[in-house]
């Protein structure tokens, strides 16, 4: 296609369903805290085990297995009726979820359904990028595939931006009670998907189908198994291998340790507030997000392949002096242990006392306290400390056994070393915007149109949903072996990334495929 | 390059089961009844291995295509396909 005209409708309504999709899919795992305290109580053996499938299987199992689902169905009976049928299934079951009552009204139906909801969730996901990208892409004209794609590729980090900044202004304007409380502000973010998704089932209805797919189906040219045709023929098959393994596995390792490891990073290891965690990340993203475009647009004159290997690359080098250099910036070793030395230079911003127990059998009053220090270095740190009074009613012979080990969270930065960590992040989000921005245009020009849809969706989920998705399992596997290096898990995702390189790099064409009307 | 692309699709071919084996192990190491992290529940291993078991193979038979010499030329266009 080289006409351009209104191409920027077709990208603005393809982009906005799929970003639709994805904000849908984050706020689950954002919520995943609250979540699991309402459908997932502690000490029950079975929502546990249901919380555990809910997180694997939609990942892990679902979105490939959506992939072959709606791919298969996207080749067959067309792009634009399968990728409406995805934004249905994932706005209505969003929706449904904020709609669930918890576990303490309805028991074990509550997870359940919640589990039921969210493989539904990971179904649609899996099929709706495929029929985004390759909808964009045979509309583009082959000077500007790699830019025009390019905006279906910012919907990914959007959506992560829109559901963790429709969270932070939930959060932000009620209590933590009201927010976590059962008919709470945890849920407005699954209520306002249905709002979402409805703008964007209306306008892609006004869609009309890929002329390229329309012209196979006038001329009878469609698969007619398209799962056969993309991975029973060897040399299809060959390709598919070669798109994982060589391109999407290590762009999946580099946009999930950019994104999402670096924020459960910041907030679990580095101890930082929830708040500032998130809004590091927000300008991170925000910062770097038009890389996407500049990116998809380079790829058009210069090829998608070494941008997407350098891409991986630069992650491999640098996620190590990264992540340390956030260790070390907010290691507070030094000071924690003094903090209640007399005449140590440590100020108390606030100190509540959040609860104070009696126990008269054993004679003791145990207090909980949550103070707020100002350390030498600025930056600001919770003390969570549980300290009991023996023998209280004894008079003089009272003593005060303080906590040995109390919890130090909640960190909150100076200015200059928040934009620091600003600064790394975005640094991630440009290596994110490397690997990812050209890659829609990359798979596109893969494979034949009659097939697009399913074999690119396969390896598409397969690198971010598997091998993306599991870097924080691994991660966690690692750290359990080895036990001396808190960045050992950054080890999975540069070798994923570092392999995928060497194979792209040996393998990869960087010749920009002009004609995808094949 | 051919050579080259041979050598990496013979080390592939090794590299897939020995990933499988890996993660088998890993399971077999890491759950524990009483364990309370994600790695100490058979669940997401039974997840994992089962879609890394599929994976593998493709990674092997990826390693097997190369060796072949199957990548040595690409196809020019999807046309080829």
């Amino acid at each position: 296609m080289s006409d351009t005209k209104g191409i920027g409708k077709i990208i603005f309504t393809s982009s906005l369903g799929t970003l639709i999709e994805w904000y849908d899919f984050y706020i689950f795992g954002m919520l995943a805290k609250t979540i699991s305290v309402q459908f997932f109580p502690e000490g029950n053996e079975t929502t546990a085990l249901l919380s555990t499938l809910a997180i694997f299987a939609a990942g892990f199992l679902v979105r490939p297995f959506g992939a072959l689902v709606f791919g298969r169905l996207g080749d067959l009976i067309g792009r634009k009726s399968t990728f409406l049928l995805t934004l249905v299934l994932m706005g209505g079951s969003t929706f449904l979820i904020g709609l669930i009552p918890s576990y303490a009204s309805i028991g074990v139906l509550a997870p359940l359904l919640v589990l039921l909801l969210r493989l539904i969730q990971g179904l649609a996901l899996g099929g709706e990028y495929g029929g985004a990208a390759t909808y964009v892409a045979e509309y583009a004209p082959a000077n500007r595939r790699g830019y025009y794609t390019s905006w279906i590729q910012t919907t990914a980090t959007l959506g992560l931006f829109v559901s963790l900044g429709v969270i932070m202004l939930v959060k932000s304007n009620m209590s933590d009670a009201a927010f976590n409380a059962e008919w709470g502000g945890w849920r407005y973010p699954f209520w306002m998907s249905i709002l979402l998704v409805g703008v964007s089932i209306y306008i892609r209805l006004k869609m009309s189908e890929s002329p390229l797919f329309s012209k196979l189906k006038k001329e009878g040219k469609t698969s007619v198994n398209p799962l056969k045709e993309s991975f029973g023929n060897r040399t299809n098959f060959k390709m598919v291998l070669l798109a994982l393994f060589g391109a999407v596995m290590g762009q999946g390792v580099i946009w999930y340790t950019g994104q999402f490891y670096a924020q459960s990073f910041l907030e679990n290891t580095a101890k930082l507030d929830f708040m500032q965690s998130r809004e590091i990340l927000l300008w991170g993203i925000a910062l770097g997000t038009p890389f996407f475009l500049v990116f998809g647009a380079l790829s058009d004159k210069i090829g998608r392949k070494w941008i997407m290997i350098i891409g991986m690359l630069l992650g491999a080098i640098c996620y190590r002096p990264i992540f340390s250099t956030f260790l070390n910036d907010t290691n507070v070793e030094n000071y924690t242990a003094d903090l209640h030395k007399p005449g140590a230079p440590f100020v108390v911003v606030k100190s509540d006392i959040l609860k104070t127990d009696t126990i008269k059998s054993i004679n003791t009053i145990v207090t909980t306290t949550k103070t707020q220090w100002m350390l030498p270095n600025n930056i600001q740190l919770v003390e969570n400390r549980t300290d009991s009074l023996l023998n209280y009613q004894l008079g003089l012979n009272a003593s005060l056994k303080k906590d040995a080990k109390p919890v130090f969270n909640g960190k909150i930065l100076p200015s200059d070393m928040k934009w620091k960590f600003v600064f790394l992040v975005w640094c991630m989000i440009i290596f994110v915007t490397m690997a990812y921005g050209p890659i829609a245009a990359f798979l596109v020009e893969l494979f034949p149109t009659k097939i697009r849809y399913t074999s690119m969706s396969l390896p598409y989920h397969i690198g971010n949903g598997v091998f993306g998705g599991l870097v924080p399992f691994i991660a966690t596997l690692l750290s359990v072996s080895f036990t001396n290096d808190p960045l050992v898990g950054l080890w999975y995702p540069i070798g994923i990334a570092l392999l995928c390189a060497v194979i792209g790099m040996l393998f990869l064409n960087n010749k920009i495929d002009t004609n995808v009307n094949d | 390059m051919k050579t080259i692309k041979r050598i990496i699709g013979a080390l592939l071919m090794i590299a897939a089961p020995i990933i499988l084996f890996l993660l088998i192990k890993g399971a077999i190491d890491n759950i524990h009844v009483d364990g309370t992290k994600d790695i100490n529940q058979p669940i997401p291993w039974i997840v994992i291995i089962t879609i890394f078991t599929p994976i593998s193979l493709g990674l092997g038979i990826f390693g097997y295509y190369a060796f072949q010499g199957d990548y040595d030329v690409l196809p020019k266009s999807s046309e080829d396909i």
